[in-house]
């Protein structure tokens, strides 16, 4: 049994006005592509910016626990927590146009981050951030590590938010929607890049997306969130092949290709009725009001997060009872 | 790009637009000032307290008061080209070497308050940004709104009856100590007293300015994207301050610093008469009193002159903090 690199237990967190998060239990393990998957608004980017203790401003962690590396990052000193960043743990922003600073040159901005961990002088961290540039496929490196983000286009921005992210030879990379504001030929090179970066360096991956050919192609588990809550978690194969709760199920429906048969008869894709709960949501299971298979149980309580087979939980009293049960684990 | 050229093509942009610009204002001043009653020579014939006619008449033709305004416009045009300012009535000596005398008193002026007022502003706006809508960011905005609002004479002289007449730190009128034969730091020093009040009369309207822009521009620095990737590569706070957000936020201060410069002229008119500061400005005043037109014509054309020049300066200054502005 390995132990995972990152265990998040019970993660709750709230702006002044509201929880938005809701008990996120979640493990990701050395070298592993963990996918945390959900639509905008769901709170998975906030839980990315709580592993880093990044939340904006009014955001606070009000319970819970993110055990990396062997420390609790919630409790965590900001000296401890600043050592870790950027060092063991790293992070890639959405949006390239805007994550880097526009009036320092590129390898100055990758070389800082070597130079603050690793106490090399400027000499050594300019090669070394050459090299790490030439190995995210930024050609003519040498020259264009004076050049400056404006320079650069959406894609090689990212590249270069890449090369800073792993210049330090990290353990877990967290990559908030790292494609989402790129199109579509470009977000495939992107994802390959990480994905061979991943497995050159040893390192583990959090990839917080919204699209699940992403996670489908890219990803080895995935945690599903609906609402500031977890509603299920497993390992890729099994989940494309039988999603359990019904709000992965609508997910899957929704999809093109899923079913692109039907979908080209009746020229009319499937949806999941009613809009997204607020992730305010105090009551009962978040997804009742939408769910086909809803039972008056469901209103009552949020449904626990319980293992139908090893490996894959799901947060949903009917899928749990109609299944059979073994013990949480 | 090299700063040399880039120097060279704003002074070349700018010299297209204020070449028309400064003949403009030249010939404008000159029919303004003609339409003022009373010359040169009626100011020196009352100073002296009596005058005849054929005096006057003398006083006049040596001048070249007599002529008529559009043959002395053109004169006095002619002697532009050839790079001559003219001759002072009233200080009897030519009007270049009178400018330039004064020049570089206006320019140690305004570049002492321009730097005040962009440190102090800077530093004011930084530390309420870091403390802000707390007590030390209240308390500032107090201040900086008291220096907003209260004219720059104003506080010259109330500095004037505090540190000069209550305290007696520091001289009050002047820009050295007259009879003393200082050299190197004791001259510095004795300069530096002397410049010290009239630098911050000159420059608390702009501290005010310039605290409540980095202010705001510093917070709203703090919410950008790439201060969040400062944060996860594990800087330090300070270091993120002065190495990413500084540099962000003053963007904009250097802009309005620049549209400034020109303010701060105007302002040092009032502020050298204050402090008898021998100045441009005071000269300025004095020409007009004096009814001195080629003096003042000649403080006018340097004054854009200097506005000029100082605007190219900021533009190098906007060019290093800023990689993002080129020009086409």
């Amino acid at each position: 049994m390995m132990y995972p690199l990152l265990r998040v237990e019970d993660l709750t967190i709230g702006f002044p006005a509201a929880t938005v998060v809701h008990e996120v239990s979640f493990e990701v393990f050395p070298g592993e592509t963990m996918a945390l998957v959900g639509e905008s608004g769901c709170g998975k980017s906030i839980t990315a910016f709580a592993l880093m203790r990044l939340l904006p401003p009014g955001a606070r962690i009000l319970r819970g626990e993110v055990m990396f590396d062997g420390i609790n990052l919630v409790t965590a000193a900001p000296r401890t927590l600043r050592d870790v960043r950027g060092r063991t743990l790293s992070l890639i922003l959405q949006e390239p146009m805007t994550s880097l600073n526009p009036v320092l040159p590129i390898g100055m901005q990758i070389a800082e981050v070597m130079r603050r961990h690793e106490g090399i002088g400027k000499a050594a961290a300019r090669r070394r951030s050459v090299e790490l540039l030439e190995l995210v496929g930024v050609t003519d490196a040498q020259r264009r590590y004076d050049d400056f983000p404006h320079h650069f286009s959406g894609g090689m921005r990212q590249r270069v938010m890449i090369a800073m992210a792993v210049a330090c030879n990290p353990k877990l990379l967290i990559a908030d929607e790292p494609t989402t504001a790129l199109d579509v030929t470009i977000q495939a090179q992107v994802l390959d890049l990480l994905d061979s970066l991943r497995r050159q360096l040893g390192m583990a991956v959090l990839l917080i997306t919204h699209d699940l050919g992403v996670v489908a192609q890219w990803a080895d588990r995935v945690t599903v969130m609906y609402a500031g809550r977890v509603v299920e978690q497993a390992p890729v194969r099994p989940f494309f092949a039988s999603p359990r709760h019904p709000y992965a199920r609508g997910l899957l429906d929704a999809s093109v290709g899923h079913d692109g048969e039907a979908h080209y008869t009746t020229r009319r894709l499937n949806e999941i009725p009613g809009s997204v709960a607020s992730a305010a949501f105090e009551h009962g299971c978040p997804f009742a009001p939408r769910c086909p298979v809803r039972i008056d149980a469901c209103r009552l309580s949020s449904p626990p997060l319980v293992a139908l087979v090893p490996e894959h939980r799901v947060a949903c009293i009917v899928t749990a009872g109609t299944e059979h049960v073994p013990a949480v684990g | 790009m090299t700063v040399l050229g880039r120097a060279g093509r704003t002074l070349r942009r700018t010299a297209w637009q204020a070449l028309p610009t400064t003949i403009g204002i030249i010939v404008l001043c000159f029919f303004l000032l003609k339409m003022v009653p009373g010359d040169a020579a009626d100011v020196i014939a009352a100073e002296a307290g009596s005058a005849t006619a054929e005096t006057m008449a003398a006083l006049r033709a040596r001048f070249g008061l007599d002529q008529p305004l559009l043959t002395q416009l053109l004169s006095y045009l002619d002697n532009l080209v050839h790079l001559r300012l003219g001759y002072s009535a009233r200080f009897n000596m030519p009007v270049s070497d009178l400018i330039l005398a004064r020049l570089p008193n206006t320019l140690l002026l305004m570049l002492a308050a321009m730097i005040m007022a962009l440190v102090v502003g800077i530093l004011a706006g930084w530390v309420m940004a870091i403390f802000a809508n707390r007590w030390p960011d209240r308390l500032l905005q107090v201040v900086v709104l008291i220096f907003y609002s209260t004219p720059g004479f104003w506080i010259g002289l109330m500095a004037i009856v505090l540190f000069s007449v209550k305290l007696g730190w520091l001289p009050a009128n002047g820009n050295m100590t007259l009879g003393t034969d200082l050299t190197g730091f004791a001259l510095l020093a004795d300069r530096a007293q002397y410049l010290v009040l009239p630098s911050l009369a000159l420059a608390s309207f702009f501290i005010a300015v310039y605290a409540r822009l980095t202010r705001a521009s510093m917070l709203e620095v703090q919410r950008q994207d790439f201060m969040r990737t400062a944060a996860a590569k594990g800087l330090h706070p300070v270091t993120m301050q002065l190495h990413h957000a500084l540099r962000n936020a003053l963007i904009p201060v250097t802009t309005m610093a620049g549209l400034h410069l020109g303010n701060l002229l105007g302002g040092a008119v009032v502020i050298e008469t204050v402090y008898g500061w021998p100045g441009m400005g005071r000269l300025a005043l004095e020409a007009v009193t004096g009814r001195d037109f080629n003096v003042l014509l000649g403080v006018l054309l340097f004054s854009s002159l200097l506005v000029i020049l100082a605007n190219v300066a900021i533009d190098l200054l906007h060019a290093w903090l800023d990689p993002r502005i080129e020009v086409q």
